[in-house]
C-alpha cells in the first residue's frame, strides 16, 4: 500500500493550490481526481472539434496575487488577457457601454445620464475604500468571535483594530453594504436602470437571490476588490481557457513534488479512532495518509466521503442546512460567424469584452421570480463573452466560441431536469440573445447546454452551485461552511477541507486552498 | 512637421487618442487604442503589427562590403551566411558603443544594416580605401514588425509559403499579393516574430494584405508603448534610454562598452581587427566594473511602502524611461534606466547599470521608487536577462 503525508480529494483549483503549498513545505502529496482532467469547474474542453470552451468557470477575477507569486504561475502558463468592456444591449436598439478607458466610459454614461456619470466616480471611490477594508479578510483564517482560543482572540483583536481604523463614515457604509439589497443600495446612487441592473447582476451571480433580496449588496464589493489588485492586472481571460489556470497550478504542484492522479475516484475517507488514516478509492485501492484534505463541497466532504455515524449529529444537521441551491446554468456555442448585435453592428472592440443582458432591475427581478417558483427564467440574466475574440486559439481561424453564463436556472426545477427541459432552457437562452443579435441562430454550429443538474453530474458540485455553497452573509467568514468548523478543520482529526465551501470561497481565487494549506502547516496568516 | 512613415495613410486614422511620439524624426503611434493593454496582449497572445519604418537602413554592397562591416561592428560578419541576420553593436576606437542594429546578408556582397541613428558618415569613414557602395535606403523602405505567437500563421497565409524553414535570425525574399517583400525572422519583442521590408511605394497594400489575412488570427496594430513593455521583458536595450551613443556622450561616464551592456556574446574575439578591438581586449582582461542587468522589484516590499500611506500599489501602465538610483547597504551602486510592470510575468521589472560586485544574479539591492511624492526604496533582486524567453522565439 502506498503511503503519503497528505492525500487531496479532487483536483479543483483550490485543492491544487493546497497541494502545491503542502508539497513546497516538503510533504509528500497525492492529489486524486475522479475525472480524466484536473481543474474541477475550471477546465477547458474541446466540446466540438476545433472549438475549445472554458466549460464552466470562464473568467479570472480574484486569483490571489500571493499565490501567483509564491507558485510562480506565469512560468507555468498563467497568462491573463484583458477583458476590456461591458456592453449592455437595451430594448429599443440602444446600448450602455462600460469601457476600460475612463474618458470613454464617462462620456458614454453621460450620454444616458450626466448625473450618473459623475456619481459613478464617487461611488467607485467609496466602493474601493470598502473593498480595501474587506480585502485583508480574504487573506486571513477567519477568527471565531465565539471562541476563546488565543489564535481567535488574536485575530479578532487585529480585525477589530482594522475596522476601527476605517472611521465611522466608512464603517457605516460597510454595514449598509453588508445588509441591504443591491437594488436599494444602488438606488441611493444612480438613476440609470441598466447601470444599476448591470452592477446588481454581479451581486446575484451564483446565489439564489434577486437584486431586491437583502444581503445581495455586499457581493458588489467583489468587483472592486479586483480593482484594488488593478496594478497587478490579474482580472480577465486566461489564455487557453480556465483549464489552463488549473494546468498551471498543477504544473507548479508537480514541480514541487506533488503527484496527481486522474481517473481515481475517492469513495471514502478511512477513519480509525477518530483520526483520518487515508482514503479508499472506488476501484478498491487503499492509500494511507495521516492527512486527508477534501477539495469537494461541504455536503460531499462531510456526508458522502465520511461513513455515516462518524460525525456528531449536530454537524450532520448543520451540513444539511448549509445552503447550496444551484441557480445558474451555462450555454456554450460554437459559431460560424460573429454575432452581429443590433445595438452595435459589425465587428468591434465591444466583442472583446462582456456582453451583459441586464437591461433593468425589473428584468433581473422577473428572471428571479421565475426561479422562485421553480422555473428557469424565460428571459434570463446573461453574462456573455466570446473567448475566441480574445484568444484566437479557442476556435478554428475565422470561427468563434461564445460562452453564456445564465441565471436563473434552479437546480430544483419543477418536474426535474430532463433532456427536453434542458433543451427548452437552451432555447430560451438562444432566443433571448437572438433578440439582440439576430444572426446568432444561423451562426450556431454546436450548442452545449448545461443545467445545474449537468454541472453537478459532470463536476460533482452539489446542486451545481458554482461557489460550493452560496456566498450569503450567514455562511461567510467564520461561519463558512459551518459554525465552529470555519477553520478548514472537521470533527475528524487529520481530515481537512480546502474547497470554495470554506472561507473565503468563490471564483477562481485559490485563497481557500492556500489558507487551508497554511493552517495545516501551522503557519500564521493574515 | 515631423516626417511620416510609408504606412501613415493606414496608421493615422487608427490612432484614437492622438497619442504620437517621435522616433528618428518621424511620428509613430504611441498607442492606437485609448489604452494599450490589448496591443501589448497581442504581442504575447496573437500577433501585433508594428510600424518600425523609422529605423535607419543602409544598403552596403560591393566587393569589400563584408570587409567593411566586419571592420566596423563587433560580430564576425564573415560567419554571416547569405540569408542570415546578425544583431550587433558597433564601437568607437575606445571600445564604446556608438549604436546597435542588425546586419542582413542579402547576397554574397550585398548587406543591409539597420540602426537607431544616422550612421552614413561613420560607415563612410570606416570604408576609406574600400571598394564598396553605401546607400541610405531609409526613406525608400517601409518596415513592419509582425510579432507574436500567431505571426507565422498569418505570414504563411499571406505568402502561401511554409515558413517553418525560416529559422531564427534568417531571412527570405518572397511576395505578398505580388508585392516583393523581404521577411526576416527578427524583432524587438523576444517573441516569435518577423520583420518585413518593403518598397515604400507598396507599403500600404502590404499593410492591407496583412490586416485582412490576420483578422482571423487576432492581428492588432500596436504602438510603441506596447513594444516598450515587450522589449523590457525581452531584456533588449534601447539607445538613448538604456545607453548613450559614444558619439553623443559629453563625458566618459555616459558611455558604455558592449561588455558593460551585457553584449559580450556579440564580440568576435577571434576575428581580425575591428574598431575598438584593442580597447575591448584590454577591458576583457580587467575585472568588469559595470554591467547592465535585470532587476525584479520585490512586490511585498513595494506593497508595504504603499500600505504605509493607505494605498494599494500604484504602477504606471506605460514603461518608464527615467533614471532611478539603485542602492546597497546605504550606498548608491548604480541606476536603473527603464522599467515596467510586466502584465505577462506579473513582476515589476527594470533594466539597471550596476557596479561590481553587485551585479551578480540573485544579489539583493534597493531601487528608489517614488511613493506619493516621497522617495522610498523597494527591495529588488538582480536577475539574468532576458526576463522572458519563450521556446517559440527560436523554435
Amino acid at each position: 500500500m502506498k503511503r503519503y503525508d497528505a492525500v487531496l480529494v479532487g483536483a479543483g483549483h483550490n485543492a491544487l493550490v493546497a497541494a502545491a503549498y503542502l508539497a513546497r513545505a516538503g510533504r509528500s502529496v497525492l492529489v486524486l481526481e475522479r475525472r480524466s482532467l484536473v481543474g474541477g469547474a475550471a477546465v477547458t474542453e474541446e466540446v466540438f472539434p476545433g472549438f475549445k470552451f472554458s466549460v464552466f468557470s470562464y473568467v479570472v477575477s480574484l486569483l490571489r496575487p500571493e499565490i501567483i507569486r509564491d507558485l510562480d504561475l506565469p512560468r507555468h502558463g498563467l497568462q491573463i488577457l484583458p477583458l476590456e468592456s461591458t456592453i449592455v444591449p437595451l430594448d429599443g436598439g440602444d446600448y450602455l457601454g462600460l469601457w476600460s478607458d475612463p474618458d470613454q466610459s464617462r462620456r458614454e454614461l453621460a450620454r444616458h445620464s450626466p448625473r450618473d456619470a459623475e456619481a459613478s466616480q464617487v461611488f467607485g471611490r467609496l466602493m474601493q475604500h470598502m473593498a480595501m477594508a474587506v480585502k485583508p479578510i480574504l487573506g486571513m483564517v477567519p477568527p471565531d468571535p465565539a471562541s476563546l482560543a488565543p489564535s481567535d482572540l488574536r485575530g479578532l483583536l487585529r480585525l477589530g483594530g482594522h475596522f476601527r481604523s476605517l472611521g465611522a463614515e466608512r464603517f457605516h457604509a460597510l454595514y449598509k453594504l453588508m445588509t441591504m439589497s443591491s437594488a436599494d443600495y444602488l438606488d441611493e446612487w444612480f438613476e440609470l436602470d441598466p447601470l444599476k441592473a448591470t452592477k446588481a447582476a454581479s451581486g446575484i451571480i451564483g446565489t439564489f437571490l434577486g437584486p431586491r433580496s437583502p444581503g445581495s449588496a455586499y457581493v458588489l464589493l467583489h468587483h472592486y476588490m479586483g480593482e484594488i489588485d488593478g496594478a497587478f492586472r490579474a482580472w480577465g481571460f486566461q489564455k487557453g481557457g480556465t483549464g489552463a489556470i488549473s494546468e498551471a497550478i498543477a504544473s507548479a504542484a508537480r514541480e514541487a513534488g506533488a503527484e496527481i492522479r486522474t481517473g481515481a475516484a475517492v469513495a471514502r475517507v478511512r477513519v480509525r479512532n477518530g483520526r483520518a488514516t487515508g482514503v479508499l478509492l472506488e476501484s478498491g485501492e487503499e492509500i494511507e495518509a495521516p492527512l486527508v484534505v477534501s477539495g469537494l463541497d461541504p455536503r460531499r466532504t462531510f456526508l458522502d466521503l465520511v461513513e455515516p455515524g462518524l460525525l456528531p449529529d449536530e454537524v450532520v444537521e448543520a451540513v444539511r442546512r448549509f445552503k447550496i441551491r444551484g441557480s445558474s446554468g451555462k450555454v456554450n456555442l460554437a459559431l460560424s460567424e460573429l454575432p452581429d448585435f443590433t445595438c452595435l453592428p459589425g465587428t468591434g472592440p465591444h466583442l472583446r469584452g462582456a456582453i451583459s443582458i441586464s437591461p433593468s432591475l425589473d428584468y433581473l427581478e422577473r428572471a428571479y421570480d421565475d426561479a422562485k417558483y421553480g422555473e428557469f427564467s424565460r428571459r434570463p440574466y446573461m453574462d456573455i463573452v466570446i473567448p475566441s475574440m480574445i484568444d484566437p486559439g479557442m476556435a478554428p481561424p475565422g470561427k468563434h466560441v461564445m460562452s453564456i453564463f445564465v441565471q436563473y436556472a434552479p437546480y430544483h426545477l419543477n418536474g426535474g431536469w430532463t433532456d427536453a427541459r434542458r433543451e427548452a432552457f437552451g432555447d430560451a437562452v438562444v432566443d433571448t440573445v437572438a433578440c439582440h443579435a439576430p444572426n446568432l441562430k444561423r451562426a450556431i454550429i454546436g450548442r452545449q447546454v448545461l443545467s445545474p443538474a449537468d454541472i453537478e453530474r459532470i463536476t460533482g458540485l452539489s446542486e451545481g452551485n458554482i461557489f460550493q455553497g452560496e456566498l450569503a452573509l450567514h455562511q461567510l467568514f467564520f461561519l463558512r461552511p459551518l459554525p465552529a468548523w470555519g477553520r478548514y478543520r472537521t470533527p475528524i482529526r487529520g481530515y481537512w477541507q480546502c474547497g470554495a465551501g470554506t472561507h473565503p470561497g468563490g471564483g477562481i481565487m485559490g485563497a481557500s486552498g492556500r489558507l487551508a494549506a497554511l493552517e495545516i502547516l501551522g503557519r500564521r496568516t493574515g | 512637421m515631423l516626417k511620416t512613415t510609408p504606412f501613415h495613410a493606414r496608421t493615422a486614422p487608427l490612432v484614437q487618442g492622438q497619442a504620437w511620439r517621435r522616433w528618428g524624426g518621424y511620428s509613430v503611434a504611441s498607442a492606437y487604442e485609448l489604452q494599450h493593454e490589448h496591443e501589448y496582449a497581442a504581442i504575447r497572445n496573437a500577433a501585433a503589427l508594428i510600424d518600425v519604418s523609422p529605423l535607419y537602413k543602409y544598403q552596403v554592397s560591393g566587393r569589400d562590403a563584408a570587409r567593411l562591416l566586419d571592420r566596423m561592428v563587433t560580430r564576425d560578419v564573415a560567419k554571416c551566411g547569405i540569408g542570415q541576420v546578425m544583431y550587433t553593436p558597433w564601437c568607437d576606437g575606445h571600445g564604446k558603443v556608438i549604436d546597435d542594429g542588425t546586419i542582413s546578408r542579402l547576397g554574397e556582397s550585398r548587406f543591409r544594416l539597420t540602426s537607431a541613428e544616422p550612421n552614413l558618415r561613420w560607415l563612410s569613414l570606416s570604408a576609406a580605401g574600400m571598394e564598396v557602395t553605401i546607400e541610405d535606403v531609409s526613406e525608400r523602405l517601409g518596415a513592419l514588425a509582425l510579432q507574436g505567437p500567431l505571426s507565422r500563421s498569418i505570414l504563411e497565409r499571406v505568402t502561401g509559403a511554409g515558413l517553418d524553414v525560416l529559422r531564427y535570425f534568417r531571412l527570405l525574399e518572397t511576395t505578398v499579393r505580388g508585392i516583393p517583400v523581404t521577411v526576416s525572422r527578427t524583432g524587438y519583442t523576444g517573441d516569435l516574430g518577423f520583420e518585413l521590408w518593403v518598397d515604400a511605394e507598396r507599403a500600404v497594400p502590404l499593410w492591407d494584405a496583412l490586416i485582412e489575412a490576420g483578422a482571423a488570427y487576432g492581428i492588432t496594430p500596436a504602438g510603441i508603448w506596447a513594444l516598450d513593455l515587450a522589449r523590457i521583458e525581452a531584456g533588449l536595450v534601447m539607445l538613448d534610454v538604456d545607453y548613450h551613443s559614444s558619439h553623443h556622450a559629453l563625458i566618459e561616464a555616459q558611455k558604455s562598452s558592449p561588455l558593460e551592456l551585457g553584449l559580450e556574446w556579440t564580440v568576435g574575439w577571434d576575428k581580425g581587427p575591428f574598431t575598438g578591438r584593442a580597447a575591448l581586449c584590454a577591458e576583457r582582461a580587467r575585472p568588469p566594473e559595470w554591467r547592465l542587468v535585470g532587476l525584479v522589484v520585490d512586490w511585498t516590499s513595494l506593497e508595504a511602502l504603499y500600505a504605509e500611506i493607505g494605498l494599494p500599489p500604484q504602477l504606471p501602465t506605460v514603461a518608464w524611461r527615467t533614471s532611478a538610483p539603485v542602492y546597497r547597504d546605504g550606498a548608491q551602486i548604480g541606476y536603473a534606466t527603464s522599467g515596467c510592470w510586466s502584465p505577462l510575468l506579473k513582476r515589476y521589472l527594470a533594466l539597471a547599470h550596476l557596479q561590481a560586485p553587485h551585479f551578480a544574479a540573485g544579489a539583493e539591492v534597493r531601487l528608489e521608487v517614488t511613493v506619493e511624492h516621497h522617495r522610498r526604496e523597494a527591495s529588488a533582486r538582480v536577475a539574468r536577462l532576458p526576463f522572458f524567453d519563450p521556446a517559440r522565439k527560436r523554435a
